[in-house]
């Protein structure tokens, strides 16, 4: 019999594919910190810049200014007028009406949705909805803005009766739309991770299937549910071709739903091409994305633990 | 105690010890059941089973394990048909009524009919919360009588002592035999008048096994309990009937004693003699 | 003892009043209303892919696919947007797909999921899954077109005009590749979690060393896993605008990009730009159907083939147990 001579093996191919794999698994931490990082420094002369801080300072961006001589003082956004105003007020009022409007419309089919379809479903309607539901995902927001500028927005005007064509109604429930999925599929798998012993014994107890859907499942999944909530209003604050689409991008301070609004995220994307880099509006810009990625950060790790824990308390219960 | 002939349907067997059994000869019967069979999808795993199962008394379900007694246990409150892909055929008779077709709704075959389970299942509520969840889904809403009958079912389970004063805490707060023991008073708070145990003490450690086996012990005098256990001592300790399956077949049924003192059939001696299992 | 005390307790029993229950209703609210949700959303997905269907079916035909615009969008294909859409995806695809895998076999293979690194990449994963494509598109501009590209300006072309420190595809792509990097992870590691320890073990029993395993025996495994990921990042990747509106898209271009920082066109954008900068919409309304028709083909074939081969993938893990 031939004696077998193995090759050794190449240590240092071995080291340099080692160090590529755990570098490569660094680039998701990294890009949330450069993220930070260069958003962030965009966003820092407004606080340090003396020539930035004339037209945006602080107060100036948050409280009511009196931008004229004896006329009445306001809150407004109007960063190309002669007078450069940067009122954050009317944006916020914006942003919240829109993804109010959404969340309303949102909560009630993404959540209902996913009731019927973790304990009322036959299997044939089960085939149905979750299919559907992920090609509601894939329809790419700019699509879902088009359908609300084109379709929606005229349908509701007619039926409701409204001034303004496009308002924070018609670009809520196109939102609204875009964030069912986001709902739907955290609440379900909420649902269906509440273990069986759990629905066993609220059956031995006499409960019928609703009651036990009602009673048992729906409060023992309710921390997942509100974390799909949570996640969904966090889509819907920085969505943004939806809105920027929809929304009519009227920077008014109202609480009229049927009024336009204009929202961060449409904010920046409306005027981040034609500001000049460097200038007081550039760094305003840049401040609002800031806001919007620190907002979804906290909302996306507060839903995050939520889901961790009820996970690993549903799961620890099953062993 | 009555077991029918697999093989002869007509002849029925008589298990029943005649004198040395103790036995009041007007004992009655709480359930019967006829020429079962089970199957999960084309599997048969219930083969032609036919038990009497009699008031106020405690019978034991035993075998190696996969020999289908937890799957008949579930057959007797219908919590079979929560498993999607299954169907019986035979009767299951409680106080003469057949379960599977003279009550519409499964559910209220339940709360006569009482179940608990291997696992300790609390629901993520309170200590109260969960003994009274059985009142509450059953449409009772004053909200005294529910209090009282918390009070009654824990202490019926030899809990109360332990938990009066923090009903209000998560019922995850409790031990594992202090869960059962709830499970157990949740079970009670409907008032079942049959209680089905699915190995209710495999889980538990002897000291807490043995309050368990105690509590069974009680409820006796005031239940009929049907218990399935691969534990003999166990069966041997708390049943008066005992019931032995194999392979989806009843092989031999009748009182614990005899069972274990006299068996009729080869396969029983071998199991409990501790030649197989 | 407490013997005893049971005993008082069961002979009490009588004392408790008897317990009537009520018979119970059939549930037929939360039903109805839980179906109604199911419903509305159903009805909402069928108006509208039925009107973009309508709408867009006329429009297509081979001339629309194969030509530029025409007329300020009047007439004319859509052929440069498709073309960039894809050439977009493309280097998209090249840049996240390494770095995805890469990471998802790290995170499977080389630590334990309690370990604190391995925590805090899943966090930055689903994190970065939920930043808002619009801070992407500030991140590319500050981060790629300015520093980077500014930078490269700065060193090897002090001379000229801005070379790569301007919006181009590579920087769209690149803004892109990091958007869609959790998607791809995940897909990788749900593959990776299927693959049976024995594999592994096999591998290593045999002499093999972590990378040879890794490279022969774990990858080939999660092809199918990494193949679905990949094509979802497509398929996200395509649908996009707010993140390469400001890093590379461009309204109009009389020419093809050709090189790695040279503008584009872009479907999506596309859209955006005919629906809300057209001076006469009725007039472009035909073509822009045709186009978001085209946009919405495009992702949901993608993502068919991707649900396929995953539901594929599935079937085999169970019938493999």
């Amino acid at each position: 019999m031939e004696h077998l001579r193995f090759k050794s093996k190449s240590r240092w191919r071995e080291f340099a594919g080692e160090k590529l794999i755990s570098i490569s698994a660094f680039t998701a931490l990294l890009s949330i910190l450069l993220i930070f990082v260069f958003v962030f420094k965009e966003a820092i002369p407004i606080f340090v810049d003396d020539y930035i801080k004339e037209d945006a300072s602080l107060d100036k961006m948050l409280c009511q200014q009196e931008f004229y001589e004896g006329r009445e003082a306001k809150w407004s956004w109007q960063p190309n007028s002669e007078v450069p105003k940067f009122s954050l007020l009317p944006l916020f009022i914006g942003t919240l009406k829109a993804a109010l409007v959404a969340m309303l419309f949102a909560i009630p089919l993404g959540v209902g949705a996913a009731i019927y379809s973790s304990e009322f479903a036959s299997r044939r309607m089960g085939e149905i909805i979750k299919p559907a539901i992920e090609t509601f995902a894939a329809i790419p927001s700019v699509v879902l803005g088009f359908f609300a500028l084109m379709v929606l927005s005229s349908f509701l005007q007619q039926v409701m009766g409204l001034t303004f064509r496009l308002n924070a109604m018609n670009a809520g429930i196109a939102l609204g739309l875009a964030i069912v999925p986001i709902i739907f599929t955290v609440a379900e798998d909420a649902m269906t991770s509440v273990p069986g012993s759990l629905r066993d014994a609220a059956i031995a107890l006499g409960a019928t299937p609703w009651q036990v859907s009602l009673t048992t499942v729906l409060p023992a999944a309710m921390p997942g549910i509100f974390a799909g909530i949570v996640l969904g209003f966090g889509r819907a604050v920085g969505e943004t071709m939806i809105v920027l689409m929809a929304s009519g991008n009227a920077a008014i301070i109202s609480i009229s739903v049927a009024d336009s609004v204009r929202t961060f995220s449409a904010t920046i994307a409306a005027e981040l091409g034609e500001v000049v880099f460097g200038d007081t509006h550039y760094h305003v810009l840049f401040l609002i994305g800031l806001l919007l990625f620190i907002f979804t950060f906290v909302v996306n790790l507060g839903g995050d633990i939520v889901l961790t824990r009820l996970k690993e308390r549903l799961q620890g219960r099953t062993t | 105690m009555l077991v029918r002939n697999n093989t002869n349907n007509v002849r029925i067997q008589s298990v029943e010890a005649p004198a040395t059994g103790g036995m009041e000869p007007a004992e009655q019967h709480k359930m019967l059941v006829e020429d079962l069979d089970f199957f999960y999808g084309e599997v048969q795993v219930l083969f032609d089973i036919s038990l009497l199962i009699r008031l106020n008394r405690v019978t034991a379900l035993i075998g190696p394990s996969g020999c289908g007694k937890s799957t008949f246990l579930r057959t007797l409150n219908r919590m079979n048909e929560t498993i999607p892909g299954t169907r019986m055929s035979g009767k299951v008779l409680l106080d003469g009524h057949n379960i599977y077709e003279d009550f519409d709704d499964p559910s209220s075959i339940r709360t006569r009919v009482g179940m608990v389970f291997q696992q300790s299942n609390p629901f993520p509520k309170s200590i109260f919360d969960n003994v009274a969840y059985g009142l509450c889904v059953n449409g009772i809403k004053d909200k005294r009588l529910i209090r009282d009958v918390v009070e009654w079912s824990l202490q019926q389970a030899a809990l109360w002592d332990e938990v009066r004063g923090k009903l209000d805490n998560s019922a995850f707060t409790l031990s594992g035999g202090q869960q059962q023991r709830l499970c157990i008073a949740r079970a009670l708070a409907i008032r079942p008048e049959v209680i089905l145990m699915d190995e209710p003490a495999s889980a538990l450690d002897p000291v807490s096994t043995a309050k368990i086996e105690d509590l069974i012990g009680e409820l006796r005098k005031q239940y009929t309990i049907v218990i399935v256990t691969h534990n003999m001592q166990q069966a041997a300790r708390v049943s008066d009937y005992t019931a032995f399956f194999y392979e989806g077949k009843l092989i031999e049924a009748g009182q614990t004693k005899q069972i274990f003192t006299r068996p009729q059939m080869k396969k029983t001696e071998d199991y409990v003699t501790g030649r197989f299992g | 003892m407490s013997c005893m005390a049971q005993q008082t307790y069961v002979s009490s029993r009588a004392a408790v009043p008897n317990l009537e229950f009520r018979p119970k209703g059939r549930g037929i609210v939360p039903r109805g209303l839980t179906f109604a949700a199911v419903l509305i959303i159903l009805l909402m997905l069928a108006i509208i892919m039925g009107n973009i269907l309508v709408g867009g079916m006329g429009t297509i035909s081979w001339e629309f696919l194969t030509h530029p615009p025409e007329q300020g969008m009047k007439a004319g294909g859509v052929f440069p947007a498709i073309f960039g859409t894809v050439a977009l995806v493309i280097l998209m695809v090249i840049a996240v797909v390494p770095i995805g895998v890469f990471t998802a076999i790290y995170l499977q293979e080389y630590t334990s999921p309690t370990s604190w690194t391995t925590r805090l990449i899943r966090v930055a994963i689903n994190n970065l899954a939920g930043v808002p494509s619009i801070v992407f598109g500030l991140f590319g501009l500050g981060f790629f077109i300015a520093f980077v590209g500014g930078g490269i300006d700065t060193l090897f072309f002090p001379e000229e005009g801005p070379v790569w420190g301007q919006p181009a595809i590579i920087w769209a792509s690149l803004t892109l590749a990091l958007l869609t990097l959790p998607v791809v992870i995940v897909s990788t590691e749900e593959a990776l979690r299927t693959i049976p320890r024995e594999l592994r073990e096999g591998s290593y029993a045999l002499g093999g060393t972590r990378l040879q395993t890794i490279w022969r025996i774990i990858i080939p495994q999660a092809l199918p896993g990494i193949l679905t990921g990949s094509i979802l990042a497509v398929s996200r990747g395509a649908g996009e605008v707010a993140p390469i509106m400001f890093t590379g898209a461009a309204y109009y271009l009389p020419y093809l990009p050709g090189k790695l920082n040279d503008q584009f066109m872009e479907l999506g954008y596309h859209i955006y730009i005919m629906a809300t900068q057209s001076p006469d919409i009725e007039a472009t309304k035909p073509i822009l159907y045709g186009t978001v028709l085209v946009l919405l083909l495009l992702t949901f074939s993608l993502n068919s083939v991707a649900i396929l081969i995953r539901s594929r993938m599935r079937r085999s893990r169970v019938g493999a147990q």
